[in-house]
């Protein structure tokens, strides 16, 4: 340091120097020291010294040493102002526009307020060059202050530069509200209509190729009127398709994939365009690496929103050697993702090709992709199967145990197809080190287990190491052994028993301990249920299990050529402060000249599309829970439920399980000691399955039992909606309530990982009455180990609506730092009654009449103590209003109205026989298509 | 929109950093440099790596690293292509974009960046508008500005800057005007084992080098624009001219310049599987074999030309990554040398010009470990070569017309053949 003190003061004497080169040359040694990062701030003084001088080469470096430094003495670069005000007058224009840049970059409160005067002059100044430049200006000082600059009504004096003659003037005003609006989402900055849509597109022509992007970005956030304007807009952006400017061509794309939306399908127009878009996306992979990886990210979405685009194209991503690996892993998704019968054998030949590189995670990854396109495309499997074979006999280990993992879904898609190859799979069992080929293997054994002779043997091979496996592998074998169990009891009975007491009692994993026991329970009380449960047919797996889900992948389209789009993750999700950005969407198509009623038939994308199903549906879960598949057989359904479980009955069960198999009773007799004991069936079960729904107004009624009762909207308890185990770690209860009008999920988050937990996010799936969040999910982070917090989410009824099956259900996406994890919970109808559902006397009446009687459901409420009054005023809480009462002959008839967040209203009559705990209702509702509500409401 | 750049050289040194906004610690770098740790090799590096604060963008051009940190949603592609940009300027101003021409250059550079972005923004970054704000350093000016104390910023705003034509400053003067244009064309090709094409396609250029006083007004025209049905143009373009009549119409910026750049595919036009509109002008014959319990391998490649319409294949560069089993290479050439790298396995062959009449073999044997089994991968062999006069999609030149000034320029066109990515299976 004594070194660099040398230097600054030599540098000091430099600058004091008479000689004008000399200080120049000192002030280019400053610059250059600043540039590798050394600090030459203490020359501060001198150097600003420097600045008052004619030399227009040495101002601006004195100006590039004045925004590097000015921060860290605020006090001694107000010396500069007097000279940046007045090179604001300056005759030059350069010299004008350059001092009210600089002076943007010097980010001190005392020179922002010096600032604002030449600032206002500079934007209506006569040459288009400072007024460009003062726009971006603006955008600098609400950077550092955004009061003060919508205090001095400069975003007004922006706006009016939209439309400035000069398009790059045009350019720079919506570059720098963009930038300004994004830190302000509500803000109607941007306020787009066909006029001024009209003056961007005139300035989208004749702009630099920079203030092109920043115009067709501003564009993709209008929604034109009808389809007219929509084509009339793509037609003059399809010239950009042809920029040699890749960002140019990929925000064009990105307006013409979000317009072509509002085209009619059948108007020529459409075709034209959907030809048009593929060679511009073909060019970008000829481009330089990363611009080629940006634009696999980005076509990635496209092929998932519109295959028809590039289903001719898959050559082009066929991958060359000397690609870098993050171009080549993006290319295999997309190959698989074009995959069809008309070109799989072209894939198949290029896949196994791969399949044979260097790099392990490539190669990898083109064996899973072998395994994908069999699941994919029907006529292929066979094929696909018998290259994974070929592969197989290579014996290079990670080749090996990824074709098995892949096998393993093919089986499931394909059951009773492709089982003789088990026998060349069961040759490298001992070659597998991975846990989830391992798993794959074992999954594979125990479901075939009646047709491989020795699967006892090699399911026990895997037993004598059972604690050094990982949990995966364990849960697997478990299942597995039980499986072969249930097929063939008489000789392995041993094995399954010592499997049982090593997953319960040696194991300390309560995942495995909770399988264990269920198992345990479930063979020892009814084996035929048993059988039935751990042996039903499986659901097939669906043909492509990593679709990016319709709601997201809509924005995604809105944001094409953004990070978003490259990470896929909805913009909200990770970009630095989101501040409640809104979520774009992509616009639904309305005629020019069409009536309303064509548009509701031939409108609404979302309701004539089959609903991709990527969350999966409650029934999914619990099969998954258990890994196993517990869909249990329909006719099982109505059935009486099994004799309960007392807990803990070890012994008990040990006994049953030993009568099962040993004691010369057949498999298939239920078990005596069982049957008798416990007597009344039901009782355990939990009333919500034997109810179509839980959570109606029966719910209402049940909590109304006790004294005192507290006014307010019914809130059911808090359910268990994840586990921890399917969370990975992280555990949800919730519940749903309606507080001042606003509807809240209310869950209660419990960390049981080792690790925090941060980065929470929510999102919902389409539902039926369109519940989306308010807000972001606000969880104080980081949510520690054992740490329990409550949240509250406020919801509101602005989503895109889906009819769901039951229609209360809601698929719910919840995104921490580890992973992103699916369930779905069902909310009370009641939760949708709104606090102005009350309807007048004389429109009940008429309304009452008025709906047709097929629109009547009546059905009764048992077991319920309250006296009218007493229930009205119960329902009266949850927005559940009492019209009119009536008594006839003992009986009170209450006339109810309630009105649902979707305008829809229900009608009720409500008939109780005093004294007797039963209820009657009858209601209708104004809608024929929601007939269901109210029965499932359970109203 | 961009926040900070670094650049950062081979070794994990960061030897410039800039900021347009406030300043960004160098530490954000740490992150980069976990990246290029995990990528065994340097153009493995990800494009985009997130950080908890910041994403860094970067490119990897003349082995330095271009990182970029933006701060909030800004078009990756927009950040990568203004990367190039700077790339290319540097390249322009320095003849090469080198660690040493930059740090020697350190002040210009600085200027530079400064002028090529205003708090993020792209300012300046077309050539002849920067050259006219900041003159290109050159041992005479460097001489005479010491001497005379003049400068080298331009104190006029760039004429270029505001008008129509932003690529084009005015009063442009030569003593001999001529406009030349190349025609570059790079073929991309995989051929599989059997010697059956599984993807082929071009990826041309026009180039232009124009020196035309005035504002001249320039038309090309082409025999056969049906094959330009993919293509990029330059801003000057005029492109409804090209949609109604294909030809392309133009006012041309002063100096070098990418006039178009156009991709052929094999189907371009065609229905599928009907005629390849692209010729492949080399073939090999391979015989590349391992035999289980042998430590030998045989290795034989011949070359050939084919569809070069009389044209001469030269600059041939063959090269292969051998099997990681395969100790050594023991082969002899039949014209050219060769070289074997027994650490990274890459087996180079430098063959030059290809005689027709005598066609370049490389024979030999390769030497395996003893007792290792038979290599897995099959090497894949990479050429190179240039094919001088010849468009191998068969683009040509029209005419070349000029209006708007009286003098009579100069012209010339030239056409040229390279391979791009052009790998042969075994």
């Amino acid at each position: 340091s004594v070194n660099t003190q040398y230097f600054i003061f030599e540098l000091k004497a430099e600058l004091n120097s008479d000689k004008k080169e000399k200080k120049k040359e000192a002030v280019k040694k400053v610059i250059a020291s600043m540039t590798v990062g050394k600090d030459v701030s203490a020359l501060f003084p001198d150097v600003v010294n420097c600045m008052q001088t004619d030399n227009l080469e040495l101002k601006k470096l004195v100006y590039l040493y004045l925004m590097n430094y000015a921060k860290s003495q605020p006090d001694m670069a107000i010396m500069a102002v007097n000279t940046f005000v007045k090179d604001c007058e300056d005759p030059n224009p350069l010299i004008r526009a350059l001092a009210v840049r600089t002076m943007g970059c010097i980010r001190v409160d005392k020179i922002t307020e010096y600032l604002c005067e030449p600032l206002r002059k500079c934007l209506k100044d006569e040459d288009p060059y400072v007024r460009k430049t003062a726009a971006v200006c603006v955008a600098k000082l609400h950077d550092i202050n955004a009061q003060l600059v919508e205090d001095q009504g400069f975003l007004d004096t922006l706006k009016d530069l939209i439309s400035d003659s000069n398009p790059m003037v045009v350019a720079n005003a919506v570059a720098a509200l963009s930038e300004i609006a994004e830190s302000h989402p509500n803000s109607n900055l941007l306020d787009l209509n066909p006029q001024s849509i009209n003056k961007l597109l005139t300035a989208l022509n004749e702009c630099t190729e920079w203030g092109q992007i920043f115009i067709l970005d501003c564009l993709a956030n209008y929604t034109p009127r009808d389809d007219r304007e929509s084509q009339s807009i793509c037609e003059r952006v399809t010239p950009r398709l042809s920029h040699a400017n890749s960002a140019v061509v990929l925000s064009a794309v990105k307006v013409l994939m979000k317009f072509m939306e509002m085209l009619p399908k059948d108007l020529d127009y459409y075709g034209t365009l959907l030809k048009k878009l593929a060679p511009p996306l073909v060019t970008l992979l000829s481009a330089e690496p990363e611009l080629q990886y940006v634009a696999l990210r980005n076509i990635n979405l496209i092929v998932q929103k519109r295959p028809e685009i590039l289903k001719h194209e898959m050559k082009v991503f066929f991958v060359k050697y000397n690609d870098p690996i993050y171009v080549k892993l993006e290319k295999l998704d997309i190959m698989i993702r074009l995959a069809s019968q008309a070109n799989i054998a072209q894939v198949l030949a290029e896949l196994k090709e791969y399949a044979t590189e260097v790099d392990v995670d490539f190669v990898r990854k083109a064996v899973r992709a072998i395994g994908r396109c069999a699941i994919k495309v029907e006529q292929s499997a066979e094929r696909c199967v018998s290259t994974l074979l070929d592969l197989i006999q290579t014996k290079v280990n990670y080749v090996v145990q990824e074709a098995i993992v892949v096998i393993k879904d093919i089986f499931r898609k394909y059951p009773n197809k492709y089982e003789s190859v088990i026998a060349t799979l069961c040759e490298n069992l001992d070659s597998l080190d991975e846990p989830e080929a391992r798993a794959a293997m074992i999954w594979i054994v125990g479901e075939y287990a009646e047709r491989i002779d020795n699967a006892d043997e090699l399911l026990e091979s895997f037993l004598e190491g059972f604690h050094d496996e990982s949990t995966q592998v364990q849960l697997q074998l478990l299942t597995a052994i039980v499986k072969l169990f249930l097929k063939k009891p008489t000789e392995t009975q041993e094995l399954v028993q010592q499997v049982l007491s090593l997953a319960t009692q040696d194991s300390d994993n309560p995942d495995l301990r909770d399988r264990g026991y269920i198992y345990w329970r479930l063979l020892s009380t009814d084996p035929v249920a048993a059988k039935e449960v751990v042996l039903a047919e499986k659901p097939l797996i669906s043909e492509e299990t990593d679709l990016i889900e319709p709601t997201l992948l809509e924005e995604l389209i809105c944001h094409i050529g953004t990070l978003a789009s490259v990470y896929h993750k909805p913009p909200s999700a990770f970009v630095e402060g989101s501040r409640g950005v809104q979520h774009k969407r992509i616009p639904i198509r309305s005629g020019s000249g069409e009536s309303s009623e064509s548009q509701d038939t031939g409108g609404a994308p979302g309701a004539t599309e089959a609903p991709a199903a990527v969350i999966p549906s409650q029934g999914d879960l619990l099969g998954d829970l258990l890994n196993l598949d517990l869909t249990p057989p329909t006719s099982t359904a109505g059935a009486p439920p099994g004799p309960p479980m007392p807990m803990g009955g070890m012994d008990l069960l040990g006994g049953g399980l030993d009568s099962l198999v040993g004691g010369g009773g057949s498999l298939l007799t239920p078990l005596s000691l069982m049957g008798s004991g416990f007597g009344a069936p039901a009782a355990v079960m939990p009333s919500s399955l034997n109810a179509p729904v839980g959570g109606g107004l029966g719910d209402l009624f049940d909590l109304g039992g006790g004294v005192g009762m507290p006014m307010g909207t019914f809130v059911p308890p808090k359910t268990l909606w994840l586990p921890a185990m399917k969370g990975k770690g992280l555990e949800i209860m919730g519940t749903f309530a309606r507080r001042a009008g606003v509807i809240q999920m209310e869950m209660t988050l419990t960390n049981k990982a080792m690790s925090v937990m941060t980065d929470f996010a929510i999102q919902f799936n389409r539902n039926s009455f369109g519940l989306a969040p308010a807000g972001p999910l606000q969880v104080p982070t980081p949510l520690s180990p054992n740490q329990t917090i409550d949240v509250s989410l406020p919801l509101n009824n602005g989503g895109p609506v889906m009819k769901m099956e039951p229609l209360n259900n809601l698929q719910v996406a919840v995104k921490n730092n580890i992973d992103v994890f699916y369930f779905s919970c069902q909310y009370p109808i009641s939760m949708l009654f709104v606090e102005d559902g009350k309807m007048d006397r004389q429109v009940f009446l008429a309304t009452w009449k008025d709906i047709p009687n097929e629109n009547e459901a009546q059905f009764q409420i048992n077991d319920c103590h309250l006296n009218s009054d007493a229930a009205s005023n119960k329902l009266q809480g949850s927005n559940v209003f009492t019209i009119a009462k009536r008594t006839v002959e003992g009986q009170d008839m209450l006339y109810q109205s309630m009105k649902l967040t979707n305008g829809i209203c229900v009608l009720t009559e409500l008939r109780v026989q005093t004294g007797s705990p039963t209820y009657t209702v009858s209601d209708r509702h104004t809608h024929a298509l929601w007939v269901m509500i109210p029965a499932r409401a359970g109203v | 929109m961009i926040h900070s750049l670094f650049l950062v050289n081979s070794s994990g040194d960061i030897f410039l950093e800039k900021h347009w906004k406030s300043v960004v610690s160098r530490s954000v770098c740490d992150y980069f440099f976990e990246a290029q740790e995990r990528a065994t090799e340097p153009e493995n590096v990800p494009p985009v790596i997130p950080t908890p604060h910041h994403y860094l963008i970067s490119v990897l051009r003349h082995r330095i690293y271009f990182v970029a940190v933006i701060q909030s949603e800004v078009p990756p592609l927009f950040v990568i292509e203004f990367l190039h940009r700077v790339v290319d300027t540097f390249q322009d101003y320095f003849g090469v974009c080198t660690e040493a021409a930059i740090k020697d250059n350190v002040v210009v550079v600085y200027e530079l960046l400064e002028e090529m972005l205003d708090n993020g923004f792209p300012l300046a970054t077309e050539s002849n508008i920067l050259k006219e704000l900041i003159k290109p350093p050159t041992i005479l000016r460097t001489m005479v500005n010491t001497i005379t104390g003049s400068t080298n910023v331009g104190e006029q705003l760039p004429t270029g800057q505001l008008s129509v034509v932003p690529w084009r400053r005015t009063g442009v003067k030569y003593t001999n005007n001529e406009a030349y244009f190349d025609v570059v064309e790079e073929i991309d090709v995989i051929i599989d084992k059997s010697g059956s094409t599984i993807t082929a396609e071009i990826q041309g250029v026009i180039d232009a080098c124009v020196k035309l006083t005035g504002m001249p007004d320039l038309t090309l025209s082409f025999m056969n624009p049906r094959l330009l049905d993919d293509v990029s143009f330059h801003p000057c373009v005029r492109f409804k001219r090209w949609e109604a009549e294909r030809i392309l119409s133009f006012i041309p910026p002063d100096g070098n310049f990418r006039l178009l750049s156009y991709h052929v595919s094999s189907q371009n036009g065609y229905p599928v599987g009907y005629r390849s509109l692209v010729a492949i002008p080399v073939y090999v014959k391979h015989n590349i074999t391992f035999r289980e319990g042998s430590s030998q391998g045989r290795f034989d490649l011949t070359l050939g030309p084919k569809q070069t319409m009389g044209k001469g294949v030269e600059a041939v560069l063959v090269s292969s990554q051998l099997p990681r089993g395969v100790l050594n290479a023991n082969l002899s050439a039949s014209q050219g040398t060769y070289t074997f790298d027994p650490v990274t396995k890459m087996l180079t062959w430098d063959v030059g010009k290809i005689n027709p009449q005598k066609l370049p073999s490389l024979k030999g044997s390769m030497s395996l470990q003893a007792g290792a089994s038979k290599p897995d991968e099959n090497p894949s062999i990479n050429i190179q070569f240039k094919i001088q006069q010849m468009a191998i999609s068969g683009l040509k030149v029209n005419r070349l017309d000029m209006y708007g000034e009286k003098y009579k320029p100069f012209k010339g066109i030239k056409y040229m053949t390279k391979a791009g990515k052009f790998q042969v299976r075994t």
